[in-house]
């Protein structure tokens, strides 16, 4: 069963989507006007540190809040790790 | 099942017949014609005569539509409230059981609207 | 010293919202707890331990305004700047906007019902970390509905049928649809309140309203709908998790709670179904450049994604919403009939209607092509016949309408899409009449509630509308006659949008 997220399609959110990217060899990437969805199969997990490196600064995971459209799935969420899955 | 509520939930219902000033509702279906997208609904005198239906009130509505010159209402096949009916058109819509919120539904033969798209 | 040179330790963020959720609750004990939280036992849930609530996103408060006041300064920049730079030339067609002009005036007002909804939840539910992401919803609803008033403050200016949104959502017969959605929902209790709108509504169907239509935005050059769009989408994820939360909350507190959970399932599901009929007219026939059609979008966020949900659920003993098959059989027809209801009664709506043009005409039976050219495209030519004669074709009476989704009676049944689907209840003598299955559950279910339902058809009839004659009525929803309704074609919004956009045609 596939997880999925999808982000707006700004600046701010292509660090993110890059470091899915990179962190999820399963994702599915679909672009739309405005807007990305990418779908994983079963999990996906957003690395607070692959980001920073893709943005090259500190970056605190709810900054996801603000590129955030829509996602489908559990969420787990602590400093380092943004996880979607279902059990 | 009934409402689930803090305390007793009795109100009149909205849509009594009483509300309708001496009228009843009544919803009409021509079949098969669904550029008209739905039935509609007259407010009528119940001791109007079927017949004043027929020949006034559903040749206003549905008189647009090209089929409706070609429409023969004394072959059309009546359902009201869902069973077979035949008006009489010189009786009352309450002597023959059409009611508040009744539905007549009927099919006029070998009409199936606009080039047969049932529109 | 030691202490002095160790920066304080900074609280994981799990620590840190355990703190605000369970440090700042306590048990009263001048009152009992029951008279301070009077509205959360009635539905029949039963909570054994709020503790063992868990917290979906973790966001306290410091970070909640940290990033709604970022999104708030983004989303006023691009308005600001749609109104500097006449923002509104910038959209593809100005039949575009009648999609807008829909969505402004049916889901606007809803947003600010849900900012009361879960103002009145974040209150009554007892569980603190519950009503604290109840009430950050319920902030979160306000500002949707401010920055939503912002943007058709700006569309008002130069688009009719914005006038007088609040009164008419009152008043006119379409919004009576969004409404009665909403107030039904209002006047449930706490647990079911949430259950709708944040889980059935939210998690389950506005996926379909927010992403695709909003897409579509971005596509038709409506940058403010975009982002007053994207912007409460980004907060819909928080709703979304606090209803799938909701919801295994009181599915692992008790199995008394299973049965209650999956009838509330069923019907808001279908309810919630049959509101977003509006948005598969938006989608098909409303956007002059179209993103996927209302089937793909069914496909990919209710059948796919809703798919996983409720698998993920089974465990529980939930199963898929009911009737969810019959909503599969009608996304092959759902967008036409609503455009067909649409159509016929554009005369008495606040927003135009047209026959589709030819080359909407051929996406529609590509993406159609079991249902297009058989039953709607014959349609659309018999009225763009009529319509060259001088004839528009408008629905003198008033349609049927179903007693609970309140939208009129044109869908056709699950097997046969050239038979309208009646059905039926009898309840204390009287006949109620309804669009489908599903709807007649939910009335057949709680009767008492439903046959209070504010009718707009048969409140015209009641002589409570202003009047008898359709004037009247339209004087009383506040309507610009003229202006705001009819078709598209001769339309003083058209003749604007011609005047404003001729150089740009005569350069091509």
């Amino acid at each position: 069963m596939n997880v999925s997220i999808t982000l707006q399609n700004t600046g701010d959110a292509r660090a993110i989507i890059e470091a899915i990217a990179a962190d999820n060899p399963s994702a599915k990437i679909q672009s739309f006007p405005a807007m990305v969805k990418i779908d994983c199969a079963s999990r996906l997990v957003i690395q607070r540190r692959t980001v920073e490196e893709k943005v090259g600064r500190a970056w605190d995971l709810q900054e996801l809040h603000l590129s955030l459209v829509s996602l489908s799935g559990n969420i787990e969420e602590d400093d380092d790790a943004f996880v979607i899955a279902w059990r | 099942m009934s409402t689930r509520a803090l305390g007793p939930y009795e109100l009149p219902s909205r849509d009594a017949q009483a509300n309708f000033h001496g009228n009843i509702l009544v919803f009409v279906h021509w079949e098969d014609h669904l550029s008209f997208c739905s039935a509609v609904t007259f407010p009528l005198p119940p001791d109007m005569p079927f017949g004043a239906l027929l020949a006034d009130v559903l040749p206003a509505h549905y008189g647009k539509h090209p089929d409706w010159a070609r429409a023969d209402l004394g072959e059309a096949r009546w359902l009201l409230d869902g069973r077979d009916f035949t008006p009489d058109p010189g009786r009352s819509l309450a002597d023959q059981g059409v009611g508040h919120k009744s539905l007549l539904r009927f099919w006029t033969p070998g009409l199936t609207g606009y080039e047969g798209s049932f529109s | 010293m030691a202490a002095a040179t160790s920066a304080p330790r900074r609280l994981s963020l799990k620590r840190k919202y355990a703190m605000l959720t369970r440090g700042l609750g306590w048990e009263t004990t001048y009152q009992p707890m029951d008279k301070v939280y009077p509205f959360d036992r009635f539905e029949g849930i039963v909570i054994h331990d709020w503790d063992g609530w868990e917290d979906p996103f973790r966001l306290t408060v410091d970070a909640y305004w940290k990033y709604q006041a970022e999104k708030e300064r983004k989303l006023y920049a691009v308005m600001d700047s749609v109104a500097q730079n006449n923002g509104q030339l910038g959209i593809t067609d100005a039949r575009y906007l009648n999609a807008v002009k829909l969505f402004l005036t049916g889901v606007t007002p809803l947003e600010y019902a849900a900012h009361r909804g879960f103002a009145h939840a974040g209150r009554h539910l007892r569980g603190v970390g519950a009503r604290i992401a109840a009430q950050m919803q319920s902030l979160d609803e306000l500002r949707h509905a401010q920055t939503q008033i912002h943007t058709l403050s700006h569309y008002n200016k130069y688009f009719d049928g914005l006038h007088d949104f609040a009164h008419m959502h009152d008043r006119v017969w379409y919004l009576s649809v969004p409404k009665s959605f909403f107030d039904d929902a209002l006047t449930a209790g706490p647990f079911e309140f949430v259950t709708a709108i944040s889980f059935s509504f939210e998690y389950v169907l506005t996926n379909l309203l927010f992403v695709p239509f909003m897409s579509g935005a971005a596509f038709n050059g409506d940058m403010a709908t975009v982002t007053f769009g994207f912007s409460a989408q980004s907060d819909e994820s928080r709703h979304m998790t606090l209803g799938l939360e909701v919801v295994k909350f009181m599915l692992e507190q008790d199995p008394a709670n299973v049965p209650i959970v999956q009838r509330w399932l069923d019907k808001w599901f279908w309810r919630g179904y049959r509101l977003l009929s509006l948005v598969s007219a938006m989608m098909d026939y409303m956007l002059p450049k179209r993103v996927m059609s209302w089937a793909e979008a069914w496909e990919m966020y209710f059948e796919e994604s809703g798919g996983a949900l409720f698998a993920d659920l089974e465990r529980y003993g939930i199963r898929p919403p009911k009737h969810h098959d019959v909503a599969k059989k009608e996304k092959s027809r759902l967008s036409h009939e609503v455009w067909t209801i649409l159509y016929n009664y554009t005369h008495a709506a606040a927003f135009h209607t047209w026959v589709p043009s030819d080359d909407e005409m051929q996406w529609l039976s590509s993406k159609y092509p079991d249902t297009f050219d058989r039953l709607y495209r014959p349609r659309y030519r018999m009225w763009r016949e009529a319509a060259a004669r001088g004839e528009r074709f408008y629905n003198d009476a008033l349609p049927q309408l179903c007693n609970v989704c309140q939208i009129p009676m044109a869908f056709t049944e699950p097997d046969d899409p050239t038979k309208i689907a009646f059905r039926e209840s009898i309840w204390r003598g009287e006949r109620f009449h309804f669009c489908s299955d599903g709807c007649k559950d939910i009335f057949d279910d709680e009767p008492e509630k439903m046959s209070q339902s504010w009718l707009p058809v048969h409140q015209i009839f009641q002589g409570n509308c202003g009047g008898a004659s359709i004037e009247d009525v339209l004087r009383y929803y506040h309507l610009n006659i003229g202006a705001d309704n009819l078709d598209y074609e001769g339309s003083p919004e058209q003749e604007l949008w011609d005047a404003w956009t001729a150089d740009r045609r005569t350069a091509r």
